[in-house]
């Protein structure tokens, strides 16, 4: 009777002991906790695409970049490289805000950056990817089209400010928000063409969180965003008082504090025309 | 009414200038200032005599000092000296035992039934330190003792049944008294309806209905060691709230202790008790059964205490000393998930009480000095070590987003000290008092997160930076006897700095929907509690008797607001016919109009009332068998009316017709 119990602890410890002494050189795996988007891949090599999702979403992505050469599974360590994603639309195509990718830090063969998609078609299509890199003074080119899927909630929007300059604002921190003061970090770009978007410096975002479910109840000691040189963002505290669906309204102040988008909420106004969603 | 309120006048006077003494069933040891109500369940008694059934509710209402706060017709709070939960220590035979609710919707009193206790021991302001600290007094429901008569079996029924609410009750007892052991089994069972207020104005949710079984072992280790163990279970369910948004749809506790107890007659240690035990608590708040809220949600909390104390009684010479050491180790946790009325929206949580860990040790010293045979002169002190500690890092995280520099631990020192000088003559006897004392804050001061009160209609947010609540105090007992009268007069007054009370931060908003404001615990400069009451008894024949008490009551603080929740002048006259086996009483009772109420915390101001109560009692031999018999009229004019103790002014109980039958089988 006890031996039912006994054997089957005893084969799972000996196999335990088994697996574990497998493991005396561990291999550092570098992309530990994402998940594959895809591969695009030319003639010579396979470019990994990686999230921690394994998915593209609108707004702000972080993306993890390996390149494998086709012949023998190899990454490489020396690329240099630059990519551009478009929007093919009816009439025109345009890009998006994104960080030039370079090599994350403590790792050999990935590179990392972000990228910012603003907007996507109904069933993800529409962007195309392209990656332009340099191995050993070779440049290489691969274009492939990518999925980007609808967030469910406003976690960027481009907007036409006040002094008829195109805006896309798109929250980036808190990335796993919390019943506390969280950081706030939001990025501000302008549109200055089809294919370029430069950070905004140095303008004020106030912020008014509030729940709508709840009679539109806010939170106390709430900081407005100012921008930070460092990570060319902008920083603020953010109080989140319960979990649930909140709307953080901003308005846009420029330089010498002129109010470029939003309104004030009010008991007339529940919400700014300028703001981003959160959910937790 | 205007007939009525002559006629209570008339007979407190008549019972305050032609005097007399009667026997009265609260115990009053006036070496204290103390006051015993023994819950004397199946005797009949000639004070405020009270049903066989009643609710410990309904026993603690009859102290002058303590008045019941009501949210329905169920779990009502006690407020002692005008001061609720917070400021006393209210324990089960030493026993700290904290409710598990963020809105007071299960004071502690609501976790045990009459048939679990013996006594209750009220004691005001510093006297009342013993367990544990506080401002306003202790509250000790005293469990019964084992006996070891070698009396056998004892079987008691009792049934009851109320008109008003179709309220039954049902009890059983099973008591068993050998030499060397002693077991109690009891179980009550209590079910009522919807109340009618006067007018047969239906209260809608206002329905309860709630168990309570407990089980007394004794074990007489040898002539002067016993050991006890007792467990209570007790479990309410569908438990109306009228005066609240959210009713409960279950209350349940679990009591358990084991207790050593030394008894010497010789010895230097007159006695020397110790005890351990264990509480938990669940209470569900719930609100399916109300038809129309602006969100649904659930409140569910926890509160589990562990605790010991060892208490020692000496006599040296003319010293009475006694020594209690005590300590307790409680865990808070309340939590809050509403459900937005769009549902493509997530649910909402937060930790109401978020899991809140209060460590006590402290040690009580008590010396009771015979100066001469009139006079005694008697001192206690209570020094405290008390320790609050965040568990739940989102519930630290979450009071930084109000308090960013806090931390998750807090300690505090408390110190409560008394002083009293009586004197006991023939024809009087005095005590005068004098005391000071501290107390940390309560969970929900400290640490409460957006606690709605419907009161006043605030969000309330606990502050863990308060300082701690200090109480002066001064009062003072004397009692008068001329013949066949009595008359006696208690006056308490407070003066306490740091009070601890609710203040508007415009700046925060609200987050229950529809709420006025936020209101966070802040520490009012000082505030002053003052009351006063006159007692009368007279004796007219061996049969009859008169009693008659009047009361005063005056809060404020040092912002000129009256402070909330303070009683107004009360008057109770009562005119008693009693023999050995029948008694009937005539009851009139009522309050002023509360003309100083506080505006401030949402109160308005209650008018006047008097109420008329005809109660009767038999008791007769079946037999070998005791057969009591309760029965009587409450409300007899059916008044509809509420006193300023109602929470958002719902109306008490209209005419109500009420028989207990109580059948003990020797």
């Amino acid at each position: 009777m006890k031996l039912k119990y006994i054997l089957p602890i005893l084969f799972i410890s000996l196999f335990n002991i088994a697996c574990s002494s497998d493991d005396d050189t561990p291999i550092i795996n570098e992309i530990e906790d994402l998940l594959k988007v895809q591969d695009i891949i030319n003639n010579t090599h396979t470019i990994e695409l990686y999230t921690k999702s394994g998915m593209f979403y609108t707004g702000y992505n972080e993306v993890s970049i390996r390149i494998k050469d086709n012949t023998n599974d190899a990454f490489f360590e020396n690329a240099t490289i630059n990519w551009m994603p478009i929007m093919q639309m009816m009439t025109m195509q345009h890009s998006c805000p994104k960080s030039s990718l370079t090599k994350a830090e403590g790792k050999d063969t990935v590179y990392t950056g972000f990228v910012i998609y603003q907007m996507t078609n109904a069933d993800g299509s529409g962007w195309s990817l392209t990656f332009t890199y340099t191995i050993n003074d070779v440049e290489y080119t691969v274009t492939d089209t990518i999925n980007v899927m609808q967030f469910d909630n406003q976690n960027v929007t481009s907007f036409m400010g006040s002094d008829d300059t195109k805006y896309i604002m798109v929250l980036i921190e808190p990335d796993s928000p919390k019943i506390a003061i969280n950081n706030l970090k939001v990025g501000l770009y302008k549109m200055e063409s089809m294919m370029a978007f430069p950070v905004v410096e140095n303008y004020t975002i106030t912020l008014d969180p509030r729940m709508p479910g709840m009679g539109n109840h806010s939170s106390p000691n709430n900081t407005d965003l100012t921008y930070n040189i460092a990570d060319g963002m902008y920083n603020g505290d953010l109080s989140l008082t319960m979990t649930g669906y909140w709307v953080l309204n901003l308005k846009l102040l420029n330089e010498q504090g002129i109010v470029l988008k939003g309104e004030d909420v009010t008991e007339a106004n529940t919400q700014s025309s300028l703001y981003l969603e959160l959910e937790f | 009414m205007k007939k009525l309120t002559i006629l209570g006048v008339s007979l407190l006077f008549s019972t305050l200038t032609i005097a007399q003494e009667t026997s009265t069933i609260k115990e009053q040891d006036t070496t204290k200032l103390e006051e015993i109500i023994i819950i004397g369940r199946r005797k009949l008694s000639n004070y405020r005599q009270e049903k066989t059934l009643s609710s410990i509710d309904d026993y603690l209402e009859k102290s002058n000092r303590i008045t019941m706060i009501k949210r329905g017709n169920y779990a009502w709070e006690p407020a002692l000296n005008n001061m609720v939960s917070d400021r006393l220590a209210i324990t089960i035979d030493g026993m700290q035992i904290f409710g598990a609710c963020t809105d007071k919707m299960d004071p502690i009193t609501s976790y045990v039934d009459v048939s679990n206790l013996e006594k209750v021991v009220i004691t005001s302001g510093q006297e009342g330190t013993e367990n544990a600290h506080s401002v306003g007094g202790g509250i000790d429901l005293k469990l019964p003792q084992s006996t070891y008569y070698d009396s056998g079996l004892k079987t008691s029924i009792d049934l009851g049944y109320e008109t008003n609410g179709n309220y039954s009750v049902g009890g059983l007892d099973i008591e068993y008294s050998g030499n060397k052991f002693y077991a109690n089994l009891d179980g009550i069972y209590r079910k009522s309806d919807n109340f009618e207020a006067g007018n047969n104005e239906e209260v809608l949710y206002s329905q309860f209905e709630k168990y309570n079984i407990s089980f007394q072992g004794g074990y007489k280790l040898s002539k002067s060691h016993v050991l006890d163990a007792n467990i209570i279970y007790d479990r309410a369910t569908n438990v109306g709230y009228p005066a609240l948004p959210m009713d409960v749809s279950l209350a349940e506790a679990t009591i358990v202790s084991l207790k050593h107890t030394y008894k010497s007659d010789s010895a230097r240690i007159k006695s020397w008790e110790s005890k351990l035990y264990f509480n938990t608590i669940t209470h569900i708040m719930d609100d399916s059964k109300r038809p129309d809220v602006p969100i649904r949600m659930d409140m569910p909390g926890w509160s589990d205490t562990f605790g010991f104390y060892s208490k020692a009684t000496f006599k040296k010479d003319k010293h009475n000393l006694l020594f209690n050491f005590n300590g307790f180790y409680n865990r808070s946790l309340a939590e809050m998930t509403m459900y937005p009325n769009d549902t493509s929206q997530p649910a909402m949580f937060m930790y109401t009480w978020p899991d809140i860990r209060t460590l006590y040790t402290g040690l009580y010293v008590k010396d009771a000095l015979a100066l001469n045979e009139k006079e005694t002169i008697s001192a206690s002190i209570r020094l405290g070590f008390h320790n609050n500690k965040i568990a739940e890092e989102a519930g630290l995280e979450s009071l930084q987003i109000f308090y960013p520099d806090i931390e998750d631990s807090k300690n505090r020192f408390l110190i409560s000290t008394s002083a009293n000088y009586e004197l006991k003559h023939k024809a009087y006897d005095a005590t005068f008092g004098l005391g000071y004392g501290e107390r940390a804050p309560s969970v929900s001061e400290g640490y409460g997160f957006f606690l709605f009160n419907s009161f006043d209609n605030y969000d309330y947010i606990g502050n863990p930076t308060l300082k701690n609540e200090k109480s002066l105090e001064a009062n003072i007992k004397a009692n008068y006897y001329f013949k066949d009268f009595k008359l006696g007069i208690e006056s308490s007054y407070f003066h306490i700095m740091n009070y601890i009370i609710g203040e508007i931060d415009e700046s925060l908003s609200p987050m229950t929907i529809g709420a006025n404001g936020v209101r966070v615990y802040e520490g009012l400069n000082y505030a002053n509690i003052f009351n006063v009451y006159l007692n009368s008894t007279y004796k007219i024949s061996k049969k009859v008797s008169l009693n008659g008490t009047i009361g005063y009551n005056h809060g404020k603080g040092s912002n000129d607001e009256n402070l909330p929740l303070i009683r107004p002048v009360t008057y109770l006259a009562e005119i008693n016919y009693s023999t050995s086996n029948f008694n009937a009483a005539l009851q009139l009772d009522g309050n002023s109009t509360q003309n100083k109420y506080s505006s401030n915390y949402g109160e308005d101001k209650t008018p006047a009332y008097t109420i008329l109560n005809l109660n009767l009692g038999h008791s007769f031999l079946l037999k070998d068998n005791k057969i009591i018999l309760k029965y009587g009229v409450e409300n007899l004019l059916d008044k509809n009316y509420s006193t300023f103790a109602d929470w958002n002014n719902i109306p008490r109980q209209g005419r109500n017709f009420y028989l207990n039958i109580s059948y003990v089988i020797l």
